[in-house]
């Protein structure tokens, strides 16, 4: 298990919580909330240790569309890649519906 | 090209078996009435997985949820499956055996609130041991004082199941729901393979495995009181018409004295096959 944050900035407010996901095999959850300074904070916790530059660049090619300032938790259990993006999606797009 | 009528009844299924543990809950509840409580944002997580370098989950696998059956006060309870087997460690159990006493107290005040159980589990979460099974006893102790003043209703879709310590809660249950899908018993299939040997179980043998411990083996054999497609509309349907039905007779828990004619009717030595446990123990209609 490891843990790794990162912080990107930020221009817009968050208006609410939400959540998306399982921490199950190959899977993760998103809980996203506003964040207290104007910044998007990521704490990923992962069941894979050693994947931090991977985490990087999943997160730098998120943080190109999303600029909420969010802070964003991300509890991992093997998830690919893709799949970390498409529930980075899927939270961004809960949180615009 | 027309479409068989078995395979369009099908594809016209909305799966509860696919739906995660929070999707279940607020589909079992009336549209709109599902809120939750000690939910994600709560972060009541396991304090003992991390330090077994194991990644928590925010709700423990386990959502409790309040709304509304047909207008009535209910607690939903929903486990996850895909968190950890659905295991139940401290905080999930705790979670459980909470919603169930406060149900208790509620009910004691002349408040029912219908509780249903939607159990997806493996039983105790090993990495938790003995808090979790303190938790399971919890939950069991909670559900028998609970359904003398209001039906316990529990359904098991699959597919991970029923198994363990929390498949007695099932057993406890006033009214058991079951799918095909569905498996209970006490050891699930891989246990019973380790410790007793690959003549007594293939743990692979998916069709051996659902003939013994399967929900239409388990319903036949008088286990469960409905057996129902794996469908969102179709098992809440169920669990509403469970609490329309489920007042008359002693939960399957109390009825000792059949249960221990069942098992007198049985040779140890030579047990028999699923198909005929099925005549032996046909379901007791009335009953």
């Amino acid at each position: 298990m490891e843990r790794l944050s990162f912080t990107y900035p930020a221009r817009q407010a968050v208006a609410r919580r939400v959540h998306v996901g399982v921490v199950g095999s190959g899977d993760l959850e998103v809980l996203l909330e506003p964040s207290n300074d104007a910044q998007a904070h990521v704490a990923v916790t992962t069941s894979v240790d050693g994947f931090g530059t991977v985490w990087q660049h999943v997160l730098d090619r998120f943080f190109t569309r999303f600029d909420a300032a969010a802070a964003i938790e991300i509890n991992d259990f093997g998830a690919t890649p893709g799949m970390v993006l498409l529930r980075l999606e899927q939270a961004a797009e809960a949180l615009r519906a | 090209m027309s479409t068989p009528p078995e395979r369009a009844r099908f594809l016209a299924r909305d799966s509860f078996i696919e739906l995660t543990a929070r999707e279940r809950a607020v589909r079992v509840l009336d549209a709109g009435s599902f809120r939750e409580l000690a939910g994600p944002f709560d972060r009541l997580t396991s304090p003992w997985l991390p330090l077994q370098d194991i990644v928590t989950q925010a709700d423990d696998g386990v959502v409790i949820a309040r709304g509304t059956l047909e207008g009535h006060a209910a607690v939903v309870a929903s486990i996850e499956g895909a968190y950890q087997g659905g295991s139940i460690g401290e905080v999930s159990g705790a979670k459980l055996a909470g919603a169930l006493e406060l149900a208790l107290r509620d009910a004691g005040r002349g408040r029912p609130v219908r509780p249903v159980l939607l159990l997806e589990t493996g039983g105790v979460r090993l990495q938790e041991a003995n808090l979790g099974l303190a938790a399971i006893a919890e939950v069991h102790a909670a559900i028998v004082a609970l359904r003398r003043h209001v039906p316990v209703v529990a359904v098991v879709a699959g597919a991970v199941g029923c198994f363990g310590g929390m498949s007695l809660a099932a057993a406890l249950a006033s009214h058991l729901i079951v799918t095909r899908q569905a498996r209970l018993g006490m050891n699930g299939p891989e246990v019973i393979e380790q410790e007793a040997g690959l003549a007594e179980l293939d743990a692979l043998d998916r069709a051996r495995i659902w003939s013994l411990m399967g929900g239409e083996q388990r319903y036949a054999t008088g286990f469960a009181d409905a057996l129902v497609e794996d469908d969102a509309a179709a098992i809440g349907a169920a669990v509403r018409s469970a609490f329309a039905s489920a007042a008359g007779g002693a939960p399957r828990s109390e009825r000792v004295a059949s249960l221990s004619a069942r098992l007198a009717a049985i040779d140890a030595a030579h047990p028999p096959e699923p198909a005929a446990l099925r005549a032996l123990w046909a379901r007791e209609t009335g009953a």
